[in-house]
């Protein structure tokens, strides 16, 4: 079991060694001269050349991503061109306010996916399933910045009920959760987060119970004379791995791929750093902000797949 | 145990009974015949057809010029002067803009997902088959872009890049490469550990051999389910690194593109604002659910 | 007179060096899989197997699950590459520099598979599954689906009612007549079946049996027919080969084999066999515990761990296979055979 760990962890490795290729290299695939990416344009020749050596532009490729791993792995993402900030701060700023939205938002998805899904899984073929189903594939064919800009439409620009953007009066800083006037300004953002993973979960639970339902041992349980409800427990507990492997890959999503959410709704997480960082060609932000998320998402698909296996026996075993 | 077999009609004694030929059907006429009795894949996917031909013949049938803009005629609600769907922050006409808009949101959907369809599905095929350390390497390279969550992997190439479309397109089909090289791999080896491969190699076929005439028939099916359901995962990310300015400049037409330069009018009219979200979600939509009855129909265990 | 005629064989024109020389010489075949994982240790599927096989007859190849019958049978095809040991097909050594290619043995010798169901393409018409040999062996598309079509009406399939459809349509005798169409379409000289029955009902099996047996004669075919089934290895061969745990242990004409069994493996197998007659009586005593696991082998006597004479010296050496004296010879690989091994019955059974 503790290989199963082991090997689990050591497999991340390799995988976060090709993510950090991945990222030193896009800035040389952009266009341009890359050192241009680090400096202002206004900057003078010799400036050019001292920070052409200090970043070791001069140095052959493979030596410049060793370099550039080096400071990456000590925090040193860089300083950003607008703000002339360490990366470093931003980015770890930036995420805690993804952070509140996801720890929002996830409870909020699963919950309802999950729901969603069990009560359409246990009456297949019903106007219950047809309507879950409906809905499910609604959530996902949705473009969810595009709901946010719905629901800002109908919250605050006709009933003015709820602010359109921002982090609140305080901004990010002054946040307080547990006073309505700060806490208002989560509740769209999150509602719109949380709409795809709604519909997919909400997809996979009703796949995952119907077909553990399917199961001959299903049939055994009820020839024993067991309750239906202790039938759907014995049900529930089958699917929960299936289900909780998603709901990880999607706790993920939430973390990573907010950004369309918070560039609607100018929420100042880690999403809307990367899209001002690319509006402003900010690369030293844009490299340590995919950074940043991408080995976020690589631990917590790390995380989930241990859970998964703490429960699911079967994985243990090899 | 005496055989009262002869040479003249040797084997006559042997042969089959068989019940009264019922009408033969192959695997395709199947899932024709499915798709022929499934209303709602069948409207749905009318509407698909239907959203296609307007996008396409946008030219012929777009009452406006999609780039003439118009000072006095700004933000203008459903129905003014003419422009059934409004106008925008420039004047221009929304509903021209919408078809015009349609071909390039239709585009940055469909060829990402073809060209990830032809190259995923060669490498997972390739691998599948190969086995060992060949499909080891492949599918390690793959396991790599798969740590990135989608969107981010799409905005990081496509920012990273500079943005507009041809650029999107690239980033979108370096997003769909790994799931589709995925489901290729699995297909094939699936396939490849059944008999009548080896009775196949037993037969003296060369690989290409086997590979053409005997795994793709039965790759094919998985692979094409499976880009059906990305079509619309690839237009609703076109659209959202449109609506970052990812993707077409303007003054070209787009959705995603439309949507972010309207968020400011919002508050003036906001009815307008929100179409060309709407044509997002409901070809989002449409096409996922055609691909859903692709499944139904094409999935079936023989 | 009919029947007279029909027993004269007639003379292949790929033949070369008439009857007398065996089809199939197999000479210490060996095989060991490499385990995942446990580096240096190997699955010794098939370790030291030699046998003939003459032009005309059935060699029945018999054993239980995991004796690497199916290796060996694969072996035989070049399905898979042998780690050691030396095939001769008609006087050529097989992949050998002036011998015979392994195409060419390939166009020579065929197999029957097992799974009906795995062992054909589902998105094929049968008759396009037959044709697919003749075809890849360079006939043109009709010309090779007529050629299917003849031989699914010679393994009783009337191609007009049968060729079109779909394996899933068909049930599994009549899979297992397409399969051995598919093995036939390319006029072999030698079909290796691999568990050709072991799936199908009872009365079905007698049906196929009794085509292959005439399909023999008819096309003058010689078979390696593998089981573990032993009453169908007896109707149908002329010699028995019994493997155990990747080795040869018995071989001889079947009824030698049947009513005088020389190893003691064979004879717990035919002892534990059902029988509904109350005078056939079991009087020896049974095979004990689980066949030991192929990759670790015993050493020794791999029966050794099993059988109810083993002695001191089965664990210390191996015995070897009697010397094979033509093919009426009935030979087994048991310490107790072979006088000079020091088993105390050895000379005596």
């Amino acid at each position: 079991m503790i290989f199963y760990i082991l090997r689990r962890i050591l497999y991340a490795i390799p995988i976060a060694f090709g993510v950090s290729v991945v990222c030193f290299s896009l800035v040389y695939i952009a266009p341009g001269d890359p050192l241009q990416t680090v400096m202002p344009p206004d900057a003078t020749a010799e400036t050019i050349a001292i920070v052409k050596h200090a970043y070791g532009f001069d140095k052959p490729l493979p030596m410049q991503f060793v370099i550039w791993l080096g400071r990456v792995v000590t925090g040193d993402f860089g300083l950003s061109i607008a703000t002339r900030r360490p990366v470093f701060l931003e980015v770890t700023d930036a995420l805690a306010n993804t952070a509140l939205l996801a720890l929002f938002a996830a409870p909020i998805a699963f919950f309802t996916g999950y729901a969603m899904g069990v009560i359409a899984g246990c009456f297949p073929g019903r106007w219950v399933d047809r309507l879950v189903t409906g809905a499910a594939v609604m959530g996902v064919s949705l473009p969810n910045y595009w709901l946010g800009i719905v629901l800002v439409i109908i919250f605050a620009v006709q009933f003015m009920l709820l602010p359109a953007t921002g982090m609140g009066p305080n901004g990010s800083t002054g946040f307080r959760i547990f006073e309505w006037s700060s806490a208002r300004f989560l509740v769209l953002p999150v509602i719109t987060l949380a709409m795809i993973p709604i519909g997919i979960l909400a997809r996979t639970t009703r796949a995952a119970v119907a077909e553990v339902r399917n199961q001959d041992f299903v049939q055994t349980l009820r020839a024993k004379g067991l309750s239906e409800w202790a039938v759907t427990r014995h049900v529930l507990k089958n699917s929960l791995p299936q289900v909780m492997a998603v709901m990880g890959l999607q706790f993920g999503y939430l973390i990573g791929g907010s950004i369309l959410v918070e560039t609607v709704f100018t929420w100042p997480g880690s999403g809307f750093l990367l899209s001002k960082a690319i509006i402003n060609r900010d690369v030293p932000v844009l490299q340590g902000t995919i950074l940043t998320l991408s080995l976020v998402f690589v631990a917590t698909n790390l995380v989930v797949d241990l859970l998964q296996s703490l429960i699911d026996p079967r994985i243990r075993r090899g | 145990m005496a055989d009262i077999v002869t040479l003249d009609r040797p084997l006559d004694v042997f042969a089959e009974q068989a019940p009264p030929a019922t009408r033969v059907r192959g695997y395709w006429q199947s899932v024709f015949y499915r798709l022929r009795h499934d209303p709602v894949t069948l409207v749905f996917g009318a509407v698909v057809l239907a959203i296609v031909l307007a996008a396409l013949s946008a030219p012929l049938i777009a009452p406006f010029d999609p780039y003439k803009e118009s000072i006095i005629g700004r933000l203008k609600p459903f129905g003014w002067g003419g422009h059934l769907l409004g106008t925008d922050e420039l004047g221009r006409d929304m509903l021209s803009r919408l078809l015009y808009g349609g071909r390039v949101s239709l585009s940055m959907g469909v060829v990402p997902v073809l060209f990830a369809t032809l190259i995923g599905g060669m490498l997972g095929v390739i691998g599948g088959f190969a086995g060992g350390r060949v499909n080891t390497a492949i599918m390690r390279t793959m396991d790599v872009f798969y740590a990135f969550p989608s969107v981010l992997l799409a905005v990081a190439i496509a920012g990273a890049m500079g943005g507009g479309i041809g650029n999107g397109m690239l980033a979108l089909t370096m997003v769909f490469t790994p799931p589709m090289c995925r489901v290729a791999e699995t297909a094939t080896t699936q396939v490849r550990s059944l008999d009548y491969i080896e009775a196949a190699r037993a037969s003296g076929a060369s690989t290409a051999m086997i590979i053409r005439y005997h795994v793709l028939g039965n790759v094919l099916g998985p692979v094409f389910i499976y880009a059906s359901s990305l079509v619309s995962v690839s237009i609703l990310l076109a659209s959202g690194l449109s609506f970052l300015g990812l993707g077409v400049r303007p003054p070209t037409p787009d959705w995603g593109l439309m949507l972010s330069t309207l968020r400011q009018s919002i508050y003036v009219v906001p009815l307008v604002c929100a179409v060309p979200g709407v044509a997002i979600f409901i070809t989002s939509i449409c096409f996922n659910l055609v691909s859903d009855g692709l499944r139904a129909a094409m999935d079936v265990r023989m | 007179m009919a029947a007279v005629i029909a027993q004269i064989p007639v003379l292949d024109p790929r033949d070369c060096g008439g009857p007398q020389q065996p089809l199939l010489i197999a000479r210490d075949l060996r095989k060991h899989f490499p385990v995942k994982g446990a580096r240096g240790k190997s699955v010794q599927a098939v370790d030291g197997v030699s046998f003939t096989v003459r032009k005309g007859e059935t060699l029945g190849i018999v054993g239980e699950s995991g004796c690497g019958k199916t290796t060996l049978a694969r072996l035989l095809l070049h399905l898979v590459v042998p780690d050691a040991g030396e095939l001769v097909f008609d006087g050529d050594a097989v992949n050998a520099p002036d011998g015979l290619s392994v195409n060419a043995l390939r166009r020579q010798v065929q197999m029957v598979f097992q799974d009906s169901y795995s062992s054909l393409n589902p998105r094929m018409p049968v008759r396009d599954s037959v044709a697919f040999g003749p075809f890849i062996q360079g006939k043109q598309k009709p010309e090779a689906r007529e050629l299917a079509c003849d031989i699914l009406a010679k393994v009783g399939l009337d191609p007009d009612l049968f060729g079109a459809r779909y394996p899933h349509e068909l049930s599994g005798g009549q899979k297992q007549r397409v399969n051995i169409a598919r093995a036939l379409a390319t006029g072999p000289r030698m079909v290796i079946l691999d568990e050709p029955v072991s799936a199908l009902d009872k009365s079905v099996e007698a049906q196929v049996l009794n085509l292959l047996r005439a399909l023999k004669r008819q096309l003058n075919l010689t078979y390696v027919f593998i089981s573990h089934d032993l009453n169908v290895v007896r109707y149908i061969s002329d010699r028995v080969l019994v493997m155990y745990l990747g080795r040869v242990v018995e071989l001889g004409p079947v009824d030698a084999i049947f009513k005088d069994p020389r190893h003691p493996y064979t004879r717990a197998l035919l002892a534990s066999r059902p029988s509904m007659d109350p005078e056939r009586r079991i009087e020896e005593p049974p095979i004990t515990g689980d066949p030991p696991n192929p990759i670790d082998p015993p050493p020794g006597c791999r029966f050794h761990t099993r059988c109810p004479f083993a002695e001191a010296v089965c664990e210390a050496t191996d015995p070897t296979l009697e010397l094979w004296q033509g093919p009426e010879s009935h030979i087994a690989s048991c310490h107790m055979r072979d006088p000079g091994s020091g088993h105390s019955q050895a000379g005596n059974a």
